[in-house]
């Protein structure tokens, strides 16, 4: 029996690619839990999707006629996860450099653009949306340092797992500038924003991008934006050659001067204590808006960074003092974080493409101490906040885009998973790479033919 | 399961066969152009001194002295048993730091012995961490303690792990935290053969020797696909191609297997009286040869289907067995091959794509291979991860029942105890919740699979170790003193 439902299974997931999402319809989910984010939680209602936006929730919503009705059976309703900071539709496989275009080579440094980078079709697509995805910052990294915390070094070859073509050599100071996207199966195009941030690393890896050490980092930084203001208001003396020389190129500063005027935060990653201090007074003096991320010991600074209103985002697995500058590392760095009044969001782990971590991460931030309204909110409307997407996306409000999953429990915890996702009001299809790999060896049949048959 | 163990007991036989007629097979030729006619002289009966003896494969011994303990009893919580029980309400009783008793509220518990209210709670065996590279890859990772991987030449089969563990990286306490109590440190994977693994209670130890498990066997690290062919093709040496990587195994089982036969033409010799020198001992070839005897386990770093059906073929030719394929991330494609051949399979759950041969990683993988009757094993590689296994089986559990398959908590838990224990040959010793087994125990704050559970009190051997409610029971290492944070991690 189990055998037949499986094939059964099988075959619609074959079927769905050729089914590409229609237009919008109008939908209502009932009998479900219904976490807006925003306001309190609904133990038992309904929402309704009309239009590709959320057009009512509430206890008692009064179904539309001609509603599909999808019966959430006492699950729970969250508006769709928003990656806070990954490399999704930017890169496919970590180890391949083919396949990496989240980072820059040498070429270019903040005017770097990973908006073009993205693949609306990468298959990785589909398997964050599997983990209730539906968004994505998409931030590029320094070439040569890899994406996260911890990189998997059990072969000693780290530096073949870098972003960029250029492994090799000091990554440039800027990392470039990261796109907002959201997960619309079969769209030409899902880039939302670009040019949403410039990326720099203070710390280690900021070092590394300077020569060797922060005090030339920092130095270089705040140069560099010293001579984006430059390029701003001398501009037609540039062009002719009469401008003092600039540390960046002409591409680089003029990618920085949203920055420099307050328009576009600077996505800075830094670990340490006195590197966020440093962080900190950078903005305060340079008077630019700034977002922080890593922060592993971002407790030890967290009323000075909830004072200058800087938004984090963090990994709460990191507890491990595995570097000199993250020693302080602990599980509840995002909870006393957000005690102190700072903005949190929580990300994934965006080296083995395991965006799913994302919502688990959350789950284990509440497990230490976050309160669980401020762990679902650091996986939707936080980022959404952080990255300036909260006026479509990030909570379930009538008149906001519906991104919406439906989940068959809680959306923080291992043994749950998204029944339905939403993008814009349209269903998307339930099948991923993986899930087809899955289909096709979970199934056996008596036909003599080899699986590349199923 | 059961399935895995008669064929592990039928690999060893062939094993002994192949040894019996490298033996034979040898003994002629040798003899007729050794010619003299007299009969052979007497060996002395001086043994040979233990670092020139070709089998004293055990290693420098085992310090481990387990940390004081009581009679305790453990009462009202659900027991995860890994035998494939769940006891609601359930006792066990933990003396001289075995476990004497596991059973329902009826079971009886003697006057006189500490009694853990565990109402509300969850206790399974300790977790079992079969692919660990803490202490060899240690925090902090700098240069100077990277220690795991002697990429100097495509087979260090000579190199040992416990040579390379740092005893004081803090990532044994986050591991304990997370309930980790026994963990199997392994060479990287920059090699064809990496070296010998090391089993280690996860006890703070000034020594490694004070942490190896007494009497686990040894295992070997094998590497399989890009990583050796990278390292060495990268410096224009063999093996540069997935072919390269095969004549490497083959090439050192044969000077493996001439090895074993010198050794074995000694001691028969010896044993009849005659006058023997020993052969030169050769750590490389004696670790392989160990390998050959069924004394060492194979621990095989494989991610493709197709790669571990070659291994297989291998490891038939050579007649000895592969315990387990790591990283086994494709094994769900040859599960019913797995499961005939008796190999474990370790894997993770979520990861996926991070290089090409992980492409096809599936959450399904552990699910699928259970299906099939496979031996399942979820496993860190991380030392991140490794402080919650449980949930990364939870994962593992989860991507089956979405299937249908209908996998049970006492079920998943195997595949981070019991399972592990076995492939790791410690099956009898730890793993499961089972009289006469070592009280190596974790107390959960509420079901382990769930995202929110903690480890609330840990136990090896029937001590307690760690314990998140009471300071004195968080150990600290020497390199966390004095640092931001002062080691206070929970």
């Amino acid at each position: 029996m189990t055998r037949s439902l499986l094939l059964a299974s099988a075959a619609c997931a074959l079927a769905l690619p050729l089914a590409l999402p229609a237009t919008a319809q109008t939908v209502a989910i009932v009998n479900a839990r219904i976490e807006p984010v925003s306001s309190a939680a609904i133990p038992s209602g309904t929402l309704v999707i009309k239009d590709g936006k959320i057009a009512a929730l509430g206890p008692n919503v009064a179904i539309p006629a001609g509603a599909t009705v999808i019966d959430a059976k006492g699950g729970v309703v969250t508006p769709g996860l928003v990656a806070s900071s990954s490399n999704l539709s930017a890169s496919e496989i970590g180890g391949v450099r083919e396949t990496r275009d989240d980072g820059t080579g040498s070429a270019l440094s903040a005017a770097f653009d990973i908006s073009y980078s993205v693949n609306p079709a990468s298959p990785m697509i589909g398997l964050a949306r599997d983990g209730g995805v539906t968004s994505s910052a998409v931030v590029p990294v320094l070439s040569g340092t890899g994406g996260g915390a911890s990189e998997h070094a059990d072969d000693g070859v780290v530096e073949e797992m870098t972003a960029g073509k250029d492994g090799a050599g000091d990554p440039p100071l800027f990392g470039g500038q990261a796109a907002f996207i959201r997960l619309k199966a079969g769209s030409p195009d899902i880039v939302e924003a670009a040019k949403l941030a410039v990326t720099v690393s203070l710390g280690e890896s900021g070092a590394r991008a300077a020569g060797g050490s922060r005090g030339a980092d920092l130095v270089l930084i705040r140069s560099a934006l010293e001579d984006a203001r430059a390029f701003a208001s001398r501009r037609a003396a540039f062009e002719q050659g009469a401008t003092r020389d600039f540390g960046l190129s002409r591409l680089d500063l003029a990618a920085l001067i949203p920055v420099v005027q307050g328009k576009t935060p600077l996505l800075i990653r830094v670990s340490r204590a006195a590197d966020i201090r440093q962080a900190l007074k950078l903005a305060a003096e340079e008077k630019i808006k700034i977002i922080l991320e890593g922060v592993e010991e971002g407790w030890m600074v967290a009323a000075e960074i909830a004072k200058a209103g800087v938004p984090v985002i963090v990994d709460p697995q990191a507890d491990l003092p595995d570097s000199f500058e993250a020693l302080g590392s602990r599980l509840d760095n995002a909870a006393r974080l957000n005690a102190a009044g700072v903005s949190v969001a929580i990300n994934g782990a965006r080296d083995f493409n395991n965006l799913r971590q994302e919502r688990l991460n959350a789950g284990l931030a509440v497990a230490n101490g976050l309160p669980y309204a401020a762990g679902l909110a650091s996986v939707t409307l936080t980022p959404a906040k952080i990255w300036g997407q909260d006026g479509k996306i990030g909570s379930l409000d009538v008149g906001k885009v519906a991104d919406v999953v439906v989940w068959n429990g809680d959306p923080l915890e291992t043994t749950s998973w998204p029944l339905n996702v939403f993008v814009g009001g349209v269903e998307q299809p339930k099948d991923s790479r993986q899930t087809q790999l899955r289909d096709r060896y979970a199934t056996t049949d008596a036909s003599g033919y080899p699986p590349a048959y199923r | 399961m059961i399935r895995w163990r008669s064929a592990a007991t039928a690999v060893s036989l062939l094993a002994l066969g192949l040894s019996a007629c490298a033996t034979t097979g040898a003994g002629g030729p040798a003899k007729t152009s050794a010619a003299p006619a007299k009969p052979a002289e007497k060996a002395e009966a001086k043994p040979l001194p233990k670092g020139l003896d070709g089998q004293a494969s055990t290693g420098f011994p085992s310090t481990y002295q387990p940390f004081p303990s009581r009679p305790t009893a453990f009462v009202g919580a659900t027991v995860l048993t890994a035998t494939g029980q769940q006891i609601e309400n359930g006792v066990v009783f933990v003396s001289g730091g075995k476990i004497t008793a596991v059973g329902g509220s009826d079971t009886p518990i003697p006057a006189d012995v500490a009694v853990i209210d565990a109402k509300g709670k969850w206790i399974t065996p300790g977790i079992i961490d079969a692919h660990s590279h803490l202490g060899v890859y240690p925090s902090p990772g700098v240069q100077a303690r990277s220690d795991g991987n002697e990429a100097t030449d495509p087979n260090t089969a000579q190199v040992w792990a416990e040579h390379s563990v740092w005893p004081q990286d803090p990532g044994f306490n986050r591991a304990r935290a997370g309930g980790v109590t026994t963990l199997q440190i392994l060479p990287g994977s920059a090699n064809l053969f990496g070296g010998r693994s090391v089993t280690l209670k996860n006890v703070p130890a000034l020594t490694t020797q004070a942490m190896k498990f007494p009497d686990a066997p040894y295992g070997l690290k094998m590497a399989c696909g890009e990583n050796p062919k990278r390292v060495y093709g990268g410096k224009s040496r063999s093996p540069s191609t997935a072919m390269g990587n095969v004549f490497g195994y083959r090439k050192a089982w044969i000077d493996a297997a001439d090895y074993a036969r010198k050794w074995d033409d000694f001691r028969a010799k010896q044993q009849k009286g005659e006058k023997a020198d020993p052969p030169k001992r050769d750590l490389q070839l004696e670790t392989l040869a160990g390998v050959l005897k069924g004394e060492i386990l194979v621990q095989n770093h494989c991610y493709r289907a197709d790669e571990e059906a070659t291994m297989i073929d291998i490891a038939k030719e050579f007649g000895y067995k592969i315990t387990m394929f790591h990283h086994a991330i494709e094994s769900y494609k040859i599960a019913p091959l797995l499961a005939k051949e008796g190999i474990c399979s370790a894997t993770w759950a979520s990861w996926t794509g991070f290089k090409m041969e992980s492409l096809d990683g599936i959450d399904a993988n552990a699910a699928i291979l259970w299906k099939n009757g496979a031996c399942v094993v979820i496993h860190s590689d991380d030392p991140i991860m490794t402080q919650r296994l449980n949930q990364e089986a939870a994962i593992a559990m989860t991507a089956g029942n979405k299937l249908g398959y209908g996998i049970s908590r006492a079920e998943a838990i195997k595949w981070i105890t019991a399972n592990p224990a076995k492939a790791m040959g410690i099956g009898d010793k730890t793993g499961s919740l089972e009289p006469g087994k070592a009280a190596d125990l974790v107390v959960w704050s509420r079901d382990p699979f769930s995202v929110y559970a903690q480890a609330e009190k840990v136990f090896i051997d029937g001590a307690l170790i760690y314990d998140r409610q009471d300071k004195r029971f968080q150990p600290k290492s020497d390199f966390e003193l004095g640092q931001p944070g002062q080691g206070a991690f929970n």
